[in-house]
C-alpha cells in the first residue's frame, strides 16, 4: 500500500510538463537510434549520457529510458520492413514479420509488433513494481560476501545460459573485469596495470568502450556487406490498427506465455535474445497454427516481441534493486546513475524514494508514449532507412567521436574509442559475445571491492561464501546455472548418440 | 530474393545458414561493393556463380592470432599482479584479484586456440570486404589523427568529404554541402544549446571562439 502511494507520487513526478517533452524527445531519438544501424541501444545511451550531466537526475533518467523504450521499437521496424535485425532479439520477428510484409500486410505485421512490444513491456514495468521494492528490501540485510554471491550469480548465468562458446564468454568476462581494474585501486590507492602511462591513470571508462564496440564496430560490420536496403512500403491508418488490435484477444496464451517467459528470462541477466526465441518457439509448439510459423503468421511477431520486450524491461529489475544491470543498456543506465551519485542497489529504494518511483512510473508512460508515437510515425522512420549510407555513416562515426570526448575532455579517448571499435569489428565476427565485457567493466570495480571486504571480514578464508544459508544458496544457484548449459550439452550430446537423433532434432525445433 | 542480414551479437547459429554460400556470392557483387547505396534495380545474379567462394582472409588463422593475442594480454595482467603483490598481507593485497581473473582468462584463451585449431576453416573476411572497411577506417583514423591539429569541426568536415569522395556514390555540390552543413548543425547543438565545448583549432580561433 505504501507502494502504491510512491507510485502515484512518482506518476507526479513523472507527469510535470518538462518531464513528459523529455519523454517524447527521448522517444523519438530512441526510435532513431533503432532504425538507424550503427546505433543501438546501449550505444545510443552512452553518446547522450554526458549531454544529461548537467539535468538533474530524475529528468536525466528519463530521457534515456525513454530512448531505451525508442529503440526496443525501432529494431521492429527495420525487422519487419527491411528484414534487418535493429538488435539481436528482433532477430525472432523477422522470421513471421518479414514474409508478412512481403505480403502486403505490413500494417499489421508492425502494429502486432507494437502491440506487443507494449504489452511485454508494461508485464515487465509492473513486475518491477511490486516485486523490485521486495527485492530491495530483503537486499539490504546483505554483507560483501552476499554481494559478490550475487555477482558470481549474474557471472555464471551468463556463461551458463549464454548460446556462443562458453569459453568465449569466460574470456569476455574476464577482459571486462581487467579493464576494470586498469588505474587507480580504490582501496589502496595504488596504481595497477598502467605500464606508466599517465592516459591510463584514469583507467578504461565504460562508455567509450561501448561506444567503441557497439557503435564504431557496428558501422564496420554493416559496411563490410555492402548494405543493400530494400524496403517494403507501410502506412499505418487507424482502422488497421483497430482491426488489428480486434484480433489480438484470441492470442491471449501467446502473449501471457511469453510475457512470463520474457520476464523470467529478464531478471537473470542476457536473457531478452534467448527470451525472443523462446517466446518464439513456445508459440509454434502450441499453436494451432504452429505449421505456418515462418510464413507469416501473425502469431509469430506477438511471441518474440512480447517476450523480447518482457525481458528487456525486466533486466532492469536487478539494476534498481541490486545494483546488476541485466542487459548491456541497463549497464549503461547503471553507469549514468554512478555519474549523478546515486548508488543503484537496495539503498536507492530508501534514499531516493522520489527517483526511483518517479522512473518507474516514468516507465509506464514511456511505453505509452512509445506506442503512440511509434504507431504515428512508422512511414518518417521507414524514410530514415532510405537516406544513402554514405552520408548516415561519417555523421553517426562523428557523432560517437563527440561523445567519446565529451565524456571527459580528452582526445586519448577518441583514439581508445577507434581502437575498440576495431576490436569490437573482429570480436563480433569471432562470436566474442560483447554484453559479458561491458557488465563486467561497470561491475568490476565493485565485485572486487566486495570480494575483497567479504575475504577481509573472514580473514582470507573462502568459507565466508558458505557460512550461512543466504550466501550458501546464492553460491549454489550460481554453480547450477553455470553447470547447467556444459551439463544439458553433455546429455543432448548423449541422447543423440544413442540412436535418438530424430526425436531430440524434432524436440529441439 | 535479396536478404540483407546484420550480423547480431550471438547467434552464430543463425548466422552461418544465412551467411553462408547463398548469400556471400550475392553480397559481394561488384555493384554494391563500389557504392554504399542502396542498389536501384535488380543487379543480374550472375555476377558471382553459385558455389564459387570468394577469396579472402580464413578464419582459422585470426582466430589463432586472436586467442595468442589474449594469451599475451593473460601474461602480461599476471606479470604485473604479482609484481606488485598478489598475496595476502594483513588482507588481500592489489594484485590479488587481478591475478586471479588473470589465470582464468589464461585458462580460457588457451582452451580457445586449442578449440581453433579445430574450427572449420572458413572465409572470415573477403578482400572485397577488407577494402570496404579500410574505406570507413582510412578517413575514419584521419578524422581522429586531424582533431588536435584542426579541431574537431573542421576534421570532420574533411572527414565527410574524403569519406564521400572515396565512396564516390553523390554528387559533388551534395558532398560539400553535407560537409558544411553537419559541422555546423553539430556547433549549434553542442556548443550553443547544450554548452559541451569540443576541441577547437586555428579556424574557430580566428571567428572568435
Amino acid at each position: 500500500m505504501e507502494d502504491l502511494s510512491s507510485l502515484i507520487a512518482g506518476f507526479q513526478v513523472a507527469l510535470s510538463w518538462h518531464n513528459v517533452g523529455f519523454m517524447v524527445i527521448g522517444v523519438v531519438l530512441g526510435i532513431i537510434v533503432g532504425v538507424l544501424p550503427g546505433l543501438g541501444g546501449p550505444n545510443g545511451v552512452a553518446i547522450l549520457l554526458p549531454l544529461t550531466f548537467g539535468m538533474d537526475p530524475t529528468s536525466a533518467i528519463i530521457l534515456l529510458s525513454s530512448i531505451y523504450w525508442g529503440a526496443l521499437f525501432g529494431g521492429a521496424i527495420t525487422s519487419i520492413l527491411f528484414n534487418i535485425p535493429g538488435e539481436a532479439w528482433s532477430v525472432a520477428t523477422t522470421f513471421d514479420g518479414y514474409p508478412m510484409a512481403v505480403q502486403g500486410k505490413a500494417a499489421e505485421a508492425l502494429t502486432a509488433a507494437f502491440t506487443a512490444s507494449f504489452i511485454g513491456a508494461l508485464s515487465g514495468v509492473i513486475l518491477i513494481t511490486f516485486v523490485a521494492p521486495l527485492v530491495a528490501s530483503f537486499a539490504l540485510r546483505f554483507g560483501p560476501a552476499e554481494f559478490f554471491a550475487v555477482f558470481l550469480l549474474t557471472f555464471c548465468s551468463f556463461i551458463g545460459m549464454g548460446r556462443e562458446n562458453r569459453a568465449k564468454i569466460l574470456a569476455s568476462l574476464c577482459i571486462g573485469f581487467l579493464l576494470a581494474a586498469v588505474g587507480l585501486d580504490s582501496i589502496s590507492g595504488d596504481l595497477r596495470m598502467t605500464f606508466g602511462s599517465t592516459e591510463l591513470m584514469r583507467g578504461f571508462d565504460f562508455l567509450i568502450v561501448v561506444i567503441g564496440l557497439f557503435g564504431v564496430s557496428e558501422i564496420l560490420l554493416t559496411v563490410e556487406e555492402g548494405l543493400v536496403f530494400k524496403g517494403k512500403q507501410a502506412t499505418i491508418d487507424l482502422k488497421v490498427v483497430l482491426r488489428t488490435w480486434a484480433g489480438l484477444p484470441r492470442y491471449w496464451a501467446t502473449l501471457v506465455r511469453s510475457s512470463l517467459v520474457g520476464m523470467w528470462m529478464g531478471v537473470t541477466p542476457g536473457g531478452a535474445i534467448a527470451a525472443s526465441f523462446m517466446g518464439y518457439g513456445l508459440a509454434k509448439r502450441f499453436s494451432r497454427r504452429g505449421a505456418n510459423f515462418g510464413k507469416g503468421e501473425i502469431e509469430g511477431v506477438l511471441a518474440p516481441e512480447t517476450a523480447a520486450h518482457a525481458a528487456g524491461t525486466s533486466a532492469l529489475l536487478p539494476m534498481l534493486a541490486l545494483g546488476i544491470p541485466g542487459s548491456a543498456t541497463a549497464a549503461v543506465l547503471l553507469g549514468g546513475l554512478l555519474v549523478w551519485g546515486l548508488q543503484p542497489g537496495p539503498m536507492l529504494f530508501v534514499e531516493q524514494k522520489d527517483f526511483v518511483w518517479g522512473l518507474i512510473a516514468s516507465m509506464y508512460l514511456g511505453n505509452l508514449a512509445g506506442l503512440i508515437i511509434v504507431l504515428a510515425t512508422v512511414p518518417l522512420f521507414a524514410a530514415i532507412m532510405r537516406i544513402p549510407f554514405s552520408f548516415v555513416a561519417p555523421v553517426i562515426l562523428i557523432v560517437c567521436a563527440i561523445g567519446a570526448y565529451t565524456i571527459s575532455n580528452s582526445i586519448f579517448d577518441i583514439w581508445l574509442m577507434l581502437i575498440f571499435g576495431i576490436i569490437g569489428y573482429v570480436f563480433k565476427k569471432l562470436d566474442y559475445p560483447l554484453a559479458p565485457l561491458v557488465l563486467a567493466l561497470v561491475l568490476g570495480d565493485r565485485a572486487e571491492d566486495a570480494f575483497r571486504q567479504a575475504l577481509l571480514g573472514s580473514g582470507g578464508s573462502l568459507g565466508v561464501f558458505f557460512a550461512n544459508g543466504l550466501v550458501t544458496t546464492l553460491v549454489a544457484l550460481a554453480m547450477i546455472l553455470l553447470f547447467w548449459g556444459p551439463v544439458s550439452d553433455l546429455i543432448g550430446a548423449a541422447r543423440r548418440r544413442s540412436g535418438r537423433a530424430g526425436k531430440a532434432a524434432e524436440a529441439a525445433e | 530474393m535479396l536478404q540483407p542480414f546484420r550480423v547480431c551479437i550471438g547467434f552464430p547459429e543463425n548466422r552461418d545458414p544465412l551467411f553462408g554460400p547463398m548469400l556471400w556470392p550475392e553480397l559481394d557483387r561488384p555493384a554494391v561493393t563500389a557504392g554504399l547505396l542502396p542498389l536501384p534495380t535488380e543487379i543480374p545474379m550472375s555476377a558471382h556463380p553459385e558455389g564459387e567462394t570468394p577469396r579472402g582472409l580464413s578464419r582459422r588463422p585470426v582466430e589463432l592470432v586472436t586467442a595468442a593475442i589474449l594469451i599475451g594480454l593473460a601474461f602480461v595482467v599476471l606479470w604485473d599482479s604479482y609484481g606488485r603483490g598478489a598475496g595476502w598481507d594483513n588482507g588481500p593485497q592489489n594484485g590479488f584479484f587481478p591475478a586471479r581473473v588473470g589465470w582464468l582468462f589464461l585458462a580460457a584463451s588457451l582452451f580457445i586456440l586449442v578449440q581453433s585449431f579445430r574450427t572449420e576453416n572458413s572465409v572470415f573476411v573477403t578482400f572485397e570486404q577488407l577494402g570496404q572497411v579500410s574505406r570507413v577506417l582510412g578517413p575514419l583514423v584521419l578524422f581522429v589523427a586531424l582533431i588536435q591539429p584542426l579541431g574537431l569541426y573542421v576534421a570532420a568536415s574533411i572527414f565527410i568529404l574524403v569519406f564521400m569522395a572515396v565512396v564516390a556514390t553523390s554528387r559533388w555540390w551534395s558532398i560539400v554541402l553535407t560537409a558544411i552543413l553537419v559541422p555546423i548543425v553539430c556547433f549549434w547543438i553542442f556548443e550553443q544549446q547544450f554548452r559541451v565545448p569540443l576541441p577547437k583549432g586555428p579556424l574557430e580561433a580566428m571567428l572568435g571562439y
